[in-house]
């Protein structure tokens, strides 16, 4: 973690040529399996993400059914090639948390109420993971639960900001995550901008903070947008 | 539906709460309304509504479904009728005389039957009838799932779509509320309307879907 190592920022530019507030090149693609109620595939940067939603169906075994809501069971996971050492598949701690976040998120805008004792399932497969891959997730299974025609709030969407070289940055790279200073992935509701995630690894003083939250919340909103575009796109196309 | 039809996605403003009311697939915040899911605006009356372009089937009372049991039990068969819940059937609720215990006597696991919605609690328990005339056990013929949301345009307005497939394929149709459709008549027609109804649950949110389909049958009854 030795930031001296690597110049991250030179000349007001970032190792990838971006600005501080820029994000990474994003496509969505809605609605690419056949067999999932809702599905969507997202590249963001380096980041390639499938994401099936099943449900509202049923949820087994009873016990763990709440006979006044649904539960939002999203479960992430790496492939093991998505990284350059090959990942010991099959759950880990880190994508038992990152499906615990990633849930208690999503169920922040699904009106749960609607569907008693039932569950909505979320796969997230990370297919290949070059640094926030919990953002492009959260970004992706939104799409795919509006795909899957469950009642939202509105869709959520996810990024990080992060501190490389003293300076705030936005949507971190693999090299800015690892010799950085800070990242700090959030997920809101852009309509509301109410937060349904927030984690921080590393330091940031307040001011920071609050300008980083700032930031962060523009570029969702950007991001937002693109979300809403693809899901337009789908079926916008071929109404009269 | 020759008003415009605008597409929109859960959190889209669709009027002020002061003028319009809410109606189905929208709620209402601060004096706004908003959509809660992907579908297409239709303002109807007082109320603002959303016909939704995907999702499962939501079950309401009354309703003509398709079941396929999956369980008989002493006294009761459970079905699963393509909600996200299972249905409930009751001995009482069928038109046979059903001695306790002997329940797959009359229908058993895989069974496919023509039932009526007959009640829903709160937690959404589902309970099914077989007791009024349309009710059946389905024994030839193929059952084809489509999109739930794609019924209304299967059935068209006043029953038109239906009528011209019937018209065209001389086999005997049932469409489920649920998305399951019973077909029966002849193979090669069976698969002539399946094609047909394939189409229509493709092209359901098209405006003008009658007439193309009317020409796309002529065209193949050729």
């Amino acid at each position: 973690m030795n930031k001296n190592e690597i110049q991250l920022i030179k000349k007001g530019k970032r190792i990838d040529g971006r600005r501080p507030d820029e994000i990474r090149p994003i496509d969505i693609q809605v609605g690419i399996l056949n067999r999932a109620d809702g599905s969507c595939y997202l590249e963001w940067g380096g980041n390639k993400v499938i994401v099936a939603v099943y449900g509202p169906r049923e949820l087994l075994p009873k016990h763990l059914q709440d006979s006044t809501c649904a539960k939002v069971n999203a479960t992430y996971n790496m492939a093991a090639f998505s990284v350059e050492d090959r990942k010991r598949p099959g759950p880990d701690r880190r994508s038992r948390e990152i499906s615990k976040v990633t849930s208690e998120a999503l169920s922040g805008v699904v009106f749960t109420e609607q569907f008693p004792r039932a569950t909505i399932d979320v796969y997230i497969e990370v297919l290949n993971a070059q640094a926030g891959t919990r953002c492009a997730g959260i970004t992706a299974a939104a799409v795919a639960l509006a795909d899957a025609g469950i009642p939202l709030r509105d869709i959520p969407v996810s990024c990080a900001v992060g501190k490389v070289d003293d300076t705030l940055v936005i949507d971190l790279t693999k090299e800015e995550d690892n010799y950085g200073q800070a990242d700090m992935p959030i997920a809101i509701a852009p309509r509301t901008e109410e937060i349904l995630l927030l984690q921080m690894d590393g330091h940031l003083t307040m001011e920071e903070f609050n300008t980083g939250l700032e930031l962060v919340i523009d570029a969702c909103k950007k991001v937002s947008e693109i979300q809403k575009k693809a899901l337009l796109n789908k079926y916008g196309s071929s109404l009269g | 539906m020759t008003e415009k039809r605008t597409i929109v996605i859960p959190g889209t403003v669709l009027g002020e709460a002061e003028k319009r009311k809410p109606g189905t697939g929208t709620f209402r915040e601060n004096n706004n309304i908003y959509a809660s899911r992907l579908g297409i605006k239709v303002e109807k009356g007082d109320y603002i509504n959303i016909i939704p372009l995907s999702g499962v089937y939501n079950p309401s009372v009354g309703d003509n479904v398709i079941g396929i049991i999956t369980e008989c039990q002493l006294s009761s068969w459970m079905a699963d009728i393509n909600a996200p819940y299972p249905a409930m059937l009751h001995v009482n609720q069928v038109p046979w005389k059903v001695e306790f215990g002997s329940t797959g006597q009359y229908l058993n696991v895989g069974d496919s039957i023509i039932a009526k919605i007959g009640l829903i609690n709160e937690s959404k328990k589902i309970e099914l009838s077989m007791e009024d005339r349309g009710s059946r056990k389905i024994d030839t013929g193929i059952i084809l799932d489509i999109q739930p949301q794609k019924v209304p345009r299967v059935i068209g307005k006043n029953g038109s779509m239906i009528a011209l497939l019937k018209k065209y394929s001389n086999c005997w149709i049932f469409v489920g509320q649920n998305g399951r459709i019973w077909i029966k008549g002849e193979s090669d027609r069976i698969d002539f309307i399946a094609e047909a109804i394939r189409k229509i649950e493709k092209e359901a949110h098209t405006v003008g879907l009658t007439s193309r389909m009317e020409t796309f049958l002529k065209e193949r009854q050729k």
